[in-house]
């Protein structure tokens, strides 16, 4: 296949993110600090571009780059969430950037330069494209999390996250390095090909770094340790980005390398996911309870989610792919509309983000209350919100691949969740009122109602994303 | 239209209500009053549409009527309605009781009316979808979605200590059916289908049945609620508002009996038969231990939800006889405790709304002052007890019946919890209704209002009617009893020619 007929039919929308960021970037530094307006709805326009051609592109999916890259179903679907969350992030957060004085245009170049690397690792076939994907996406993030910095905290999250993302790099390129040492290849399916019966100890060494490192990523416990502090300090559309478009990136890529790289030692990071997967949900459902920060509390609820969301990982076929496919549709929506509603949080100008803040919400702004709770009920997962069928189908796949005493854990866990989740419904609705919040910008409250009435009216016509998600999995086997 | 049935009908019609609701704006009685009239008229078109639906049921087919069917979330997941006799009565229940309920906040809710309105009618639409669901993923969504509007309703208008019980009522009812939903998801992975009607045909394996039935009786103990862990029901009652106790009471427990007879009993017989005993021992534990209980009470709601757990340890010991007198009788038990138990909270809410207090102390001698109050608390005060010619008599008598023929022991220890209940009931009603009437605050209590009167005229009348004419209720269930029964000893039998020939 010629490269420019590669480039248009299985690249393109990452040329255009890159086409575009190179013009936002020239755009910012001509028109300086007055660009700020234009980059970000330039920014918009980019990513939704780019959102259109993976929705409209028709063409059989296809290995291109000499194997280092691939295009599929899988991640077609995985690439729309990455972008849909990278859009939503942009949209709510104008309001606050400008009312922070932060109103940089290096935040719409850095969020698009981190969604190219998100887009980038979703797709990577060896590992020298998975390295370079997470470092892309990774670097872009740091910056962003200390974006705004005068304020100690951000600028300790920024560190923070710099440090420990630095030693779970560090940890992917010893386990990379391993595995191309024994396995001879860096290609994902020529390590398959090696380990497709037994494999030598050093693969298996990799093979845990590998998924150290991207548990990480997608902040599984025990390698969580950034989440809170980082979520907390971070500016809020910041965390809403790195909550929803990265969680995405991260969770594809662990799903794509176990099964094509380690098909045949499934058993092997089975035990891993499994015990990553229990891990999260317990430490997700404990940790949250006494949290009085909303953002630190979504932190450990995001946690306890990425825990959830590994029983389908687990169980290791197709269905399980499916059901992790719409668990993270379904958190994506969940996320994005949890931190408008977050975003919405401000009393005579100011930012709040204590779950006391929204004592009697429902008093003093009935809809975005019921909205938040609606969320909430959601999180938890409780019928008929579409938080339940997340559930559903990643414990559909895990009781029918036989782990059954991981399905009762995990629904034990929800169990526990369900009561943090709660107290934000009890605060709003049972408690006496606090000072009412400001008027939200209209991006805000129309992200908050559309995602919390999706989320409500999901069992009327689940069927796309049920489709969508059955043929992502698909693709993958 | 659309495809969709008559049952589909019954079941979202509360939600048009729901969406009229919401076009109203303001706070002023003219909106107040739109309001409240718009959902009674909701509630009673309901009440009429399930008549209707009742005038065209079959009472002498075992098989599931008005059957409507539609594809929904693809693999295996069906949009499956239908009744049969056991789950008819109780929707014409939910139907009829609801009413009652809105009538019964009519003045007592003041704050937040609106909201209040929508969480009942939501309630509404999602009970009777449990009784009308035919496929299982469906009955668990209505079945878990009750929990959300009656959260709302015990935590925003509940007593003072409405957060603990509303919390304590949610997570209760969440670990247990959060159990459930593992076995659901089992049992799609053995039948490959969640539809009820193929999975009452499905031979589950000896070893399996053993938990999946573990698994729904979580769920069903606590909504039943069965001792030990009825202890949120006392809470929840105490702290909810007057309809909020009357739902709880009269339909949301009765889901729990519903659960036992649609699916454990039939879908699981051999560990029925096999944890039979466990079920006898906990029943007759209920009823004695909880009758104890209601004796000390200090607080009339608690009283009678402490004597809501006893009688509901009838029902469990009927169902699980497995014979025609205890299962009809454990079924009429449930309707008729959902009259009954419905009408004492009314008559509690009635005294409450005038003295704001639930303590017994602080009443006696209300007859002087109210005698037509003292009447009706009389009746049911009787029912509650099992007076002959109430329906009260019709379903312990029955059940205790069915449960003698299985053990005679079991029987002799559950009758003298009739003896407790006639105890605790009447010492409340001598304490509040007699003696002599000294309390200053109550010298000018008024007694009831024509509203009060036209609540509780219509259950006087169906609880002596149902007392006296028990065939209209007990021939509906009638053939669907038989037919489980019968599949139940075929099954049984098989089981026992298998290990005898081996």
């Amino acid at each position: 296949m010629p490269f420019f007929v590669q480039l248009a039919h299985h690249f393109l929308p990452e040329t255009i993110l890159a086409v575009g960021v190179i013009v936002l970037i020239l755009i910012g530094a001509w028109r300086g600090e007055r660009g700020f307006g234009l980059v970000d709805e330039m920014a918009v326009g980019i990513l939704g571009l780019a959102l259109v051609t993976i929705a409209l592109s028709s063409t059989p999916g296809a290995s291109i780059f000499d194997g280092a890259y691939v295009d599929d179903g899988f991640s077609r679907f995985m690439k729309a969430l990455t972008l849909i969350g990278a859009i939503v992030s942009i949209l709510l957060s104008v309001d606050w950037l400008q009312r922070n004085g932060l109103e940089k245009f290096e935040y719409p170049v850095l969020i698009i330069l981190s969604t190219l690397g998100m887009l980038l690792l979703i797709s990577a076939d060896n590992l020298i494209a998975l390295y370079l994907g997470l470092e892309l996406m990774s670097l872009a993030l740091y910056v962003m999390a200390a974006f705004a910095r005068d304020d100690g905290k951000s600028s300790e999250a920024g560190l923070k996250y710099f440090v420990l993302g630095a030693l779970s790099s560090g940890m992917m390129l010893y386990g990379a390095s391993l595995l191309y040492g024994f396995a001879g290849t860096i290609s994902f399916s020529g390590i398959a090909a090696v380990v497709s019966t037994s494999a030598p100890i050093g693969v298996i060494f990799g093979l845990v770094f590998v998924l150290a490192a991207l548990a990480f990523k997608m902040s599984a416990a025990p390698f969580h340790m950034w989440t809170p502090d980082v979520y907390q300090g971070a500016p809020t559309p910041v965390t809403a980005f790195f909550a929803s478009a990265a969680k995405m990136a991260a969770v594809a890529i662990t799903l794509r390398i176990v099964f094509t790289a380690f098909p045949g030692v499934k058993d092997q990071w089975r035990q891993i996911v499994i015990f990553v997967s229990i891990a999260s949900m317990l430490l997700g459902s404990f940790a949250a309870i006494g949290q009085e920060n909303i953002k630190r509390l979504m932190a450990y609820s995001s946690i306890g989610h990425m825990g959830f969301a590994l029983i389908g990982l687990a169980a290791a076929d197709e269905a399980g792919v499916r059901g992790v496919a719409i668990y993270l549709t379904i958190y994506l929506i969940m996320t994005l509309g949890t931190f408008a509603a977050i975003l919405a949080m401000r009393v005579q100008g100011i930012y709040v983000e204590n779950v006391a803040d929204l004592a009697g919400l429902s008093r003093t702004n009935g809809w975005m209350a019921f909205f938040l709770a609606m969320l909430m009920f959601s999180l938890a997962g409780v019928p008929p919100l579409a938080g339940f069928f997340a559930k559903y189908y990643v414990l559909l796949a895990a009781v029918d691949a036989g782990l059954f005493s991981l399905a009762v854990i995990g629904v034990l866990a929800s169990a526990v969740a369900a009561y943090y989740y709660l107290r934000v419904v009890k605060v709003m609705y049972f408690d006496e009122p606090a000072p009412a919040f400001d008027r939200a910008p209209m991006a805000v409250r129309a992200v908050l109602a559309i995602s919390s009435l999706a989320l409500l009216g999901f069992w009327v016509y689940p069927t796309p994303i049920m489709d969508a998600a059955a043929a992502a999995a698909k693709s993958l086997f | 239209m659309f495809g969709f049935g008559i049952l589909s009908g019954v079941t979202f019609l509360p939600l048009v209500g729901v969406a009229f609701l919401l076009t109203q704006k303001g706070d002023d009685d003219a909106s107040l009053r739109n309001i409240r009239w718009a959902t009674l008229a909701t509630t009673l078109t309901t009440f009429a549409l399930s008549l209707f639906i009742w005038s065209g049921f079959d009472q002498t087919s075992a098989a599931f009527q008005f059957v409507e069917q539609k594809n929904w979330l693809g693999s295996g997941l069906v949009y499956k309605m239908g009744v049969d006799g056991f789950s008819m009565p109780f929707v014409l229940l939910t139907t009829f009781l609801m009413p009652f309920a809105i009538l019964a906040s009519w003045d007592s809710v003041q704050k937040r009316v609106k909201e209040y309105m929508i969480a009942f009618l939501v309630l509404e639409t999602l009970m009777i979808g449990v009784f009308c669901a035919l496929d299982l993923v469906l009955f668990y969504l209505f079945f878990e979605g009750g929990l959300i509007p009656m959260f709302l309703i015990i935590g925003i208008w509940g007593g003072k200590r409405r957060v603990y019980a509303s919390f304590k009522f949610f997570l209760y009812t969440l670990v247990g059916s959060l159990l459930m939903l593992v076995a659901i998801l089992a049992m799609y992975g053995k039948a490959g289908t969640t539809d009820i009607t193929v999975l009452l045909n499905t031979d589950f394996p000896k070893e399996m049945q053993t938990w999946l039935w573990l698994a729904f009786f979580a769920s069903f103990a606590v909504k039943m609620p069965m001792w030990p862990v009825h202890t949120w029901l006392p809470d929840a009652h105490v702290e909810a508002p007057t309809a909020g106790s009357v739902i709880l009471a009269a339909i949301l427990l009765k889901m729990g009996g519903y659960g036992f007879i649609r699916f454990s009993l039939p879908m699981f017989p051999d560990a029925s038969t096999h944890f039979a005993s466990l079920i006898y021992a906990l029943s007759v534990i209920a009823i004695v231990y909880t009758s104890l209980v209601a004796l000390v009470q200090e607080d009339i709601k608690k009283l009678i939800a402490y004597s809501s757990v006893a009688h509901m340890g009838y029902v469990t010991m009927g169902l699980f006889t497995l014979n025609a007198q205890g299962m009809q009788g454990a079924i009429f038990q449930m309707i008729s405790h959902g009259f009954v138990s419905g009408a004492l909270f009314l008559c509690v809410g009635v005294i409450y709304d005038r003295m704001h207090t639930r303590e017994i102390a602080a009443y006696g001698g209300l007859v002087n002052r109210m005698p037509v109050y003292a009447f009706v608390f009389m009746l049911f005060t009787m029912a509650n007890v099992g007076l002959p010619g109430t329906t009260g008599f019709i379903g312990e008598f029955l059940s205790l019946a069915g449960t003698f023929q299985v053990n005679s022991w079991v029987a002799l220890i559950a009758t003298s919890g009739v003896i407790f209940s006639a105890a605790y009931a009447l010492y409340l009603y001598r304490r509040v209704i007699f003696g002599v009437l000294d309390k200053a605050s109550l010298m000018n209590i008024a007694d009831l209002t024509p509203r009060e009167i036209a609540i509780f005229a219509p259950l006087v009348l169906i609880t002596i009617y149902y007392g006296l004419q028990p065939q209209a209720i007990l021939n509906a269930t009638q053939a669907s009893v038989d037919n489980l029964i019968q599949t139940h000893t075929a099954l049984i039998d098989a089981v026992k020619l298998a290990a005898a020939g081996q």
